[in-house]
């Protein structure tokens, strides 16, 4: 099964690479992959938790590397995730101009990357597949990406490819810093020989900061965010929809599923080091935020603040924490994507993003209009939603910890902090909702179309998508419990 | 069964709307009214059944350490308020139908009103503080749309969004709150976070913030000072749902809310004076303002500011039987008022201004007398329901902060002055514009409504009407003292009014300072300004310039001596970060295999 998701998409880009046509093929190919993914979570067996539908191809023995697949429950929620993003940003990709193969080429490599990452139980295809989602988001940006989008492109790729390099770096110290005997790429194997006591405290501290920061700059954890919001202006809607809604959650899955449950030691020296980050992302990108003056930027820069809850959520470490933290990856990369799905609508209409050109638009696109509302209140937090569920859970998770009647500690005040920033996302996400939807129409925007057809399909889909989690999140729960009440439990202060 | 059927059917309603009927106008109107007569029945049913107990459902499961249930509360409190909400909610949708039969947005309204009346039944039956948190936002999101019902034009624009931000901000405090109601009692279960206030004990700072935190949500909710300042912006919406969710209900959510933890509220001596003397601020600051509104609906939207500063009032002075009683009247009675002030500006083309009404009696008979009977209501008229409960309230002041009951008794005259000055000057003199001299009365969906309000707001107050519903609140010794200091501010309240507005054509007072809010409105709008708005501005500045702009590329510059990032920017190739990554995949097969 796990097989059929990987590769769905890489075998669709290369049929389209092929010859085959672009668009029908790679939607087909992403049906497919949302469907076995569909298929995947709802058949894992929850009362047996732990890493289910492995497969094992021997690449080399001596080397104990394998090409190895495997997904508990925080998988199977990322590769749900990935596949419906896939589905929703292929769908929504316009008629483009110059090689339109190409393009959904890059797009089903962005998704077949993540994908991989996120089914590998092996350290060095966990690491591959992400290195290889970079290259199609570089050619994304640098050929149909707007504004100045060479710039743009390179940014992106320097601080990622950097990212990558410390990852990197951090991962080899981590397999280096088990005994000789125990060594495995295996990420069950490393899991064992790090529960069992074999990496030293100080090795820990060290190791989990690389992690930290490796991962950090993947996830536009401040101060590394910079790459984000002028990468998201530039890149054509589906590459953010994509980037923003999945790629970016590979970071966080690293450290939910390596650095948090692996170096419980070093999480906990650093967990001071990560709140203020975390505060940073909150608070001061939250009025970052607010200052900014056209849509793209302006959603770029959310998505870097509320990168900060799930933060809050891994450094809780607790149950309550991480399975929120887990739930508002799926969550925000929903709203995330048709908030900026709607963006690139906007913009292929009326060719602008400014708050100031921009008003009224919801009296001639009503559809559109609804869209961007609902997933306006999706991203604040509105219950109803998977994000509220999801950011309940951090709330009170994060707030437990180390939590007394004497006064409130760190925690504590992160907690306060986070609880603020749903106010500042408030301020600014109905200021944009406000300034493009509401209000006078604009006499310029007069004769622009709604969104129509089967164009409105994929968001449906994702609405009902998040609306499902956010009803009922003991959907999610249901293959996410397993996961943390086993291997992060240990971590459980 | 029959709880959840009261709960679920408005939701219903709202979601066969959004998805199938929108095009049809007429049929949207019909599913919501018949959605929330039917949630009416159920509430009858209950409250004259007194069922009390409802199945839960498990919303977050995460094992024993974290469970959020879904439970209804089904008590005498909850039954009375499910039977109110959903009657005056019924009456409102009934007359909606009339007010809003043209409008554009029928469907999106009504949709908007099934919403609201699902949310505000989840608070009312509710059973943990998460749950109430969750209908809580609900409702802030229904008022958000409802209000912003004519987004086309700027001004309920900017009211939605003034709304809902604020909402947040007293939301803030709220759910800090509920942390730390869980952190000290190990439960957000109201019946069990009672049973574990031990968990408070000795630390009674903790406890007052604690308490305090929780009263924040309603501050916003209610609109209490400091956070008061979207009600009267939020009369940018249609009138109906002025009356529903901006008087009688959604508002009054705050106080219900502190009534059922009062358990918490209570324990604390100290949160209780803050309570009570922000109820008495707020009543005495909207009276003041109200009386120098030009906009008939503003004036009413005052009115109920002050009228919910009278209910937080009575819920700091330890008494929520009081504080219910006067909820009671006053939804009978405001949304009486508002449901004819929407008679009015529906029969005179949406002219809102009172200087431009005049002589509404002879075309409007019917829309005058139930003002008139709410008028009396609100004011305390003896024998009238808002005389009870009102007086109530003075009586617990009386007995316990003096200086809260004279504050009270002068926000009881400025009442009366400012409900006879509406009426003076909109029922009497000469009309003093085109439509206030051609106008008639309005049709009868909607005129039948204000007739059944009419009854309670009567009757409403005597114990035998009363009782019925509610708890009364046991007044000790009584005391002719109250009732007659009271009876003195009415008639003084009203002879001035009488006096000053007989045969005006214009306001002869023009008070500035309270007709422009105390300037309190721009004042916030000055510190978001200097405040938010200056660290919004200097944040993204420090990011575009400092952070990105010099110790980006500077480090980029510098720790890799002689810009080897920067030639790799040259070069602009593809191969140059391949070559980066293969370096990285070599360095990794090198590390694994060799040592």
């Amino acid at each position: 099964m796990l097989l059929l998701i990987v590769f769905a998409p890489l075998v669709t880009a290369l049929i389209i690479l092929l010859g085959a046509p672009g668009r029908v093929t790679a939607l087909a190919g992403s049906a497919v992959t949302a469907l076995a993914a569909f298929i995947a979570f709802f058949s894992y067996d929850s009362a047996r938790g732990g890493f289910q539908f492995v497969s094992s191809w021997t690449i080399s023995e001596s080397w104990r590397w394998h090409f190895l697949l495997g997904a508990d429950g925080l998988s199977l929620i990322m590769l749900v995730l990935a596949a419906l993003v896939l589905l929703g940003a292929v769908w929504f990709t316009p008629p483009i101009e110059k090689s339109e193969r190409l393009f959904y080429v890059c797009l089903l490599l962005i998704a077949s990357g993540a994908i991989g990452a996120f089914a590998s139980l092996d350290l060095f295809f966990f690491y591959a597949f992400h290195e290889v989602a970079l290259i199609p988001t570089f050619l994304l940006i640098g050929i149909w990406g707007t504004g100045d989008r060479f710039a743009a492109a390179w940014k992106i790729t320097i601080y990622l490819a950097l990212g990558s390099f410390v990852l990197l770096i951090g991962l080899i110290l981590l397999y280096r810093s088990v005994p000789a005997a125990a060594r495995t790429l295996d990420l069950r194997g490393l899991q064992a020989a790090a529960s069992a006591g074999a990496i030293a405290p100080a090795a820990q501290n060290t190791i989990f900061l690389l992690l930290l920061i490796g991962f950090g700059v993947l996830i536009s954890l401040f101060p590394f965010h910079n790459w984000a919001p002028e990468a998201y202006a530039s890149a054509p809607a589906p590459a953010t929809m994509l980037h923003a809604g999945v790629l970016k959650k590979f970071g966080l899955y690293g450290l939910l599923r390596i650095a948090m449950p692996m170096l419980p030691e070093g999480a906990r020296h650093w967990s001071w080091l990560l709140l203020v980050l975390l505060i940073g992302n909150i608070i001061y990108i939250g009025l970052v935020t607010i200052a900014q003056k056209r849509l793209d930027w302006m959603l770029g820069y959310s998505s870097v603040m509320h990168m900060g809850y799930i933060f809050l959520g891994i450094a809780s470490a607790n149950i309550i924490g991480l399975n929120g933290a887990a739930l508002l990856m799926f969550a925000h990369g929903i709203s995330i994507a048709l908030l900026f799905a709607v963006a690139g609508e906007i913009r292929r209409r009326t060719g602008t993003l400014v708050f100031s050109e921009l008003g009224g638009l919801a009296k001639n696109m009503p559809f559109l209009g609804f869209t961007f509302g609902v997933a306006t209140f999706a991203a604040i937090g509105l219950p109803g939603f998977a994000n509220f569920a999801a950011e309940v859970m951090i709330f009170f998770g994060a707030f437990r910890v180390g939590g007394n009647l004497g006064g409130f500690h760190f925690f504590q005040i992160a907690t306060v902090c986070a609880l603020w920033g749903v106010v500042i996302s408030a301020v600014y996400l109905l200021r944009a909702y406000r300034a493009i939807f509401m209000g006078p129409p604009n006499e310029r925007w007069k004769a622009v179309p709604d969104l129509a057809g089967t164009l409105r399909i994929p968001v449906i889909l994702l609405i009902a998508a998040t609306l499902a989690l956010g009803f009922f999140p003991n959907i999610a729960l249901r293959v996410l419990r397993p996961t943390f009440s086993s291997a992060v439990a240990e971590t459980t202060r | 069964m029959l709880p959840w059927l009261a709960l679920l059917l408005p939701l219903a309603s709202a979601l066969i709307i959004m998805s199938a009927t929108r095009p049809l106008r007429s049929l949207s109107a019909y599913v919501s009214v018949a959605a929330v007569l039917g949630s009416f029945v159920c509430a009858c049913f209950i409250f004259f059944h007194g069922t009390a107990t409802a199945a839960a459902i498990s919303w977050i499961d995460l094992g024993v350490s974290f469970r959020v249930p879904l439970g209804l509360m089904l008590d005498s409190l909850s039954r009375s308020m499910l039977f109110m909400v959903t009657g005056v909610g019924s009456l409102v949708h009934i007359y909606s139908l009339g007010y809003m039969r043209d409008d554009d947005g029928k469907s999106r309204y009504f949709a908007g009103l099934s919403l609201f009346m699902f949310a505000m039944i989840g608070i009312v039956l509710a059973n943990n503080f998460v749950m109430i948190f969750i209908f809580w936002e609900l409702v802030g999101v229904s008022s958000y749309l409802v209000i912003g019902h004519w987004f086309e034009r700027a001004a309920p624009a900017d009211a939605a969004k003034k709304a809902f931000i604020t909402n947040r901000v007293g939301d803030f405090g709220f759910m800090l709150g509920i942390l730390m109601v869980w952190t000290a009692t190990g439960s957000f279960v109201f019946t069990d976070a009672a049973k574990g206030m031990t968990g408070f004990a000795g630390h009674s700072g903790y406890l007052t913030a604690t308490a305090l935190l929780v009263f924040c949500g309603a501050v916003g909710k209610s609109a209490q000072f400091p956070l008061h300042v979207w009600l009267p912006d939020a009369m940018e919406g249609p009138t109906p749902v002025s009356a529903l969710i901006h008087a009688a209900t959604m508002v009054a959510a705050g106080v219900y809310m502190l009534v059922r933890v009062g358990f918490l509220i209570q324990a604390s001596p100290d949160a209780l004076e803050v309570i009570a003397w922000i109820g008495t601020i707020t009543a005495v600051l909207a009276a003041l303002m109200a009386t120098q509104q030009n906009d008939i609906k503003r004036v009413l939207a005052y009115s109920t500011v002050s009228q919910l500063g009278y209910m937080v009032m009575a819920v700091g002075l330890a008494s929520g039987e009081a504080a219910m009683f006067h909820l009671f009247t006053h939804a009978a009675f405001k949304a009486l008022l508002f449901l004819g002030s929407g008679s009015l500006i529906y029969m005179l083309h949406h002219e809102q201004d009172m200087w431009r009404m005049g002589e509404q009696w002879k075309r409007m008979p019917l829309t005058c007398l139930t003002f008139l009977i709410g008028t009396l209501a609100l004011i305390g008229f003896p024998g009238s329901s808002g005389f009870f409960s009102k007086d109530a309230i003075l009586v617990l002041a009386y007995q316990r902060n003096f200086p809260i009951f004279v504050l009270g008794a002068f926000t009881a005259l400025l009442t009366a002055f400012y409900m006879t000055r509406l009426v003076v000057v909109v029922f009497f003199g000469r009309p003093r514009s085109d439509v206030a001299a051609r106008s008639g009365e309005s049709p009868a969906v909607m005129v039948i409504p204000m007739l059944l309000l009419s009854i309670p707001a009567a009757i409403g107050g005597f114990g035998f009407f009363a009782r019925r519903f509610l708890t009364l609140p046991n007044e000790g010794a009584p005391t002719l003292a109250v009732p007659m200091i009271a009876l003195a501010c009415l008639i003084v309240g009203v002879g001035t009014a009488i006096l000053l507005y007989r045969g005006r054509t214009r306001e002869p007072l023009n008070i500035a300072f309270f007709r422009d809010r105390l300037y309190l409105d721009d004042l916030y709008t000055f510190l978001i300004r200097a405040t938010q708005g200056l660290l919004a501005s200097l944040s993204a500045f420090v990011d575009r310039w400092v952070l990105d702009g010099a110790i980006v590329r500077g480090l980029s510059g510098g720790v890799f001596g002689g810009g080897f990032l920067l030639r790799l920017l040259q070069v602009g190739n593809l191969q140059a970060y391949a070559f980066l990554f293969g370096l990285g995949i070599i360095g990794l097969i090198y590390f694994t295999v060799f040592h």
